[in-house]
């Protein structure tokens, strides 16, 4: 249930946003300010932190030798795990990871992987046998709205910041030599998430923003502009105009980030 | 792989059951076929065999969940071990927890959820046999169950998706079309209010090809729609007939 503060804060949002503003001072289609932080946990193959204004996760990379699936033998694989740490946010609950957990993981994970962004194919070891398995662990340390940009952008910086082991293979056994070599990484999939409040799509919600939205719709875009992944969420609908209308932004956002980035 | 070179889609334009581009599967919907739940629908959709079933509104358990305001709609999605090719484990896996969440947050919009307050309503999927689009498939199902259950609605909510195979856009892709396929555009209609209630999408489309697809989508759950009315005027209507 939205506090008292969210219930009176929600009259003045929507208001706002019916004239084209925002109670943050923001126009309808801009941005928080971005900051990344790479290589940041030694531990990990590559690590990135990313703060949306007062939203942070981190992302840590993570890669293990295992069994590649039975339909791509040939491929590395991918495994994406997010964290909604219970210090972030009063509302984070130790235990399994409920279904916003698990619906954040998977966007991310369909942003990267349907883009084609990491070049699987050169993550093989030995075909149907053995093949490098990333780990993209998001760790949301401060919940503070649009949870999905944020680990969306994270976790394509830690992947940007991941190196490989070298190796070689000696009597079928797999020799880890010294040295790294980067992930091959051929697209940087970039995802823009809009709430609609009263009819009107803003970009970027935090979270009094996300408290108070209709619907919540992800668009991710590849450098090509091609749309590569899109999920709407939130209890409400949107019309197909709203649904193109989005698509647009979403590649002028896409594009403004990573020319900001440099990606 | 060799794979990449199956085309699946021929010479002719058809596809590999012989459909064309914009042609749905032959789809099969009956509404109350079990007797405990409050409401039921079992739909079939090429290969897809689903049932769904409506309890409520009840007593919420547990009940810390219960809502002053509103009553609270839980969806649970779950796949037969037996319903795909390798023998899925029962325990519901990461996709089943993401599509139960996705087909609630498309079935709540068109129910009236403020009229009965600190109850709850479950809706159960069960997929019996998987064959692609079994999201959609149970969407569809759900929102005729909701209705046999006597829920107040805005609106059925009809799902279809479409994509894009080798280079071509096509409607309500079946399993071989998903996995080896460009691109999946599931979506759900609620078609007299005209609003998109869910829409995901995986593989990668331009601009114009996503529009292509949403608007090919958009006619294919107006089409299912129709077939929806149908399949509720059979069991009501037909009861009628025995009454008088």
């Amino acid at each position: 249930m939205l506090s008292i503060i969210v219930r009176l804060k929600q009259k003045q949002i929507a208001e706002l946003i019916a004239k084209e503003k925002r109670l943050d001072g923001r126009g309808l289609t801009d941005y928080r300010e971005i900051k990344v932080e790479q290589g940041i946990i030694e531990r990990a193959e590559g690590s990135a932190e990313v703060f949306l204004g007062k939203t942070e996760v981190m992302v840590g990379t993570k890669i293990e030798i295992g069994k590649p699936f039975s339909d791509t033998p040939n491929e590395g694989a991918l495994a994406v795990n997010a964290e909604l740490v219970p210090l972030a946010s009063p509302t984070f609950e130790p235990g399994p990871p409920d279904e916003n957990s698990i619906e954040l993981a998977r966007v991310v994970d369909r942003g990267i992987r349907e883009s084609k962004a990491i070049d699987l194919g050169k993550l093989c070891i030995e075909p149907g046998n053995k093949v490098f398995v990333i780990f993209v662990d998001v760790y949301v340390l401060n919940h503070d709205g649009n949870l999905i940009d944020a680990s969306a952008l994270a976790a394509l910086a830690a992947l940007l910041n991941t190196k490989m082991p070298n190796y070689e293979i000696e009597e079928d056994e797999v020799k880890i030599k010294p040295g790294y070599t980067p992930l091959p990484l051929r697209k940087h999939p970039i995802a823009v998430t809009f709430a609609k409040i009263d009819e009107k799509l803003i970009v970027d919600p935090w979270l009094e923003e996300e408290q108070i939205m209709d619907a919540r719709l992800t668009m991710t875009i590849d450098d090509d502009g091609n749309i590569c992944a899109i999920q709407k969420g939130g209890s409400g609908c949107l019309t197909s105009e709203q649904v193109l209308e989005a698509a647009k932004i979403a590649r002028e956002k896409a594009d403004e980030i990573r020319e900001k980035l440099k990606w | 792989m060799s794979q990449k070179l199956e085309k699946l889609i021929d010479k002719k334009g058809l596809r590999l059951d012989g459909r064309k581009p914009e042609e749905l599967r032959s789809i099969k919907i009956e509404v109350g076929i079990l007797s405990n739940a409050d409401g039921s629908a079992y739909i079939q959709q090429g290969k897809n065999r689903i049932l769904a079933a409506v309890y409520g509104p009840r007593e919420l358990h547990p009940k810390h969940l219960a809502r002053p305001d509103r009553t609270v709609l839980r969806c649970r999605y779950h796949m037969a071990p037996f319903s795909v090719q390798e023998r899925k484990s029962p325990a519901p896996s990461r996709r089943d927890i993401e599509l139960s969440k996705v087909i609630r947050e498309a079935l709540e919009p068109s129910v009236f959820i403020e009229y009965y307050p600190r109850t709850g309503i479950d809706v159960f999927v069960e997929i019996l046999q998987a064959d692609g689009g079994t999201r959609c498939a149970s969407i569809t199902a759900a929102s005729l169950a909701l209705a046999d259950a006597g829920i107040p609605m805005r609106d059925l909510v009809a799902a279809c998706a479409a994509g894009k195979v080798d280079d071509t856009i096509v409607l309500d892709l079946m399993d071989t079309e998903d996995k080896k396929g460009v691109a999946d555009v599931p979506v759900a209609l609620m078609p007299n209010v005209d609003v998109i209630t869910l829409l995901q999408m995986d593989g990668i489309l331009t601009f114009d090809e996503f529009e292509k697809a949403v608007n090919l989508a958009l006619e294919g759950c107006r089409k299912i729609y129709q077939m929806q009315k149908e399949a509720l005027k059979t069991k009501y209507v037909s009861v009628n007939e025995v009454e008088e």
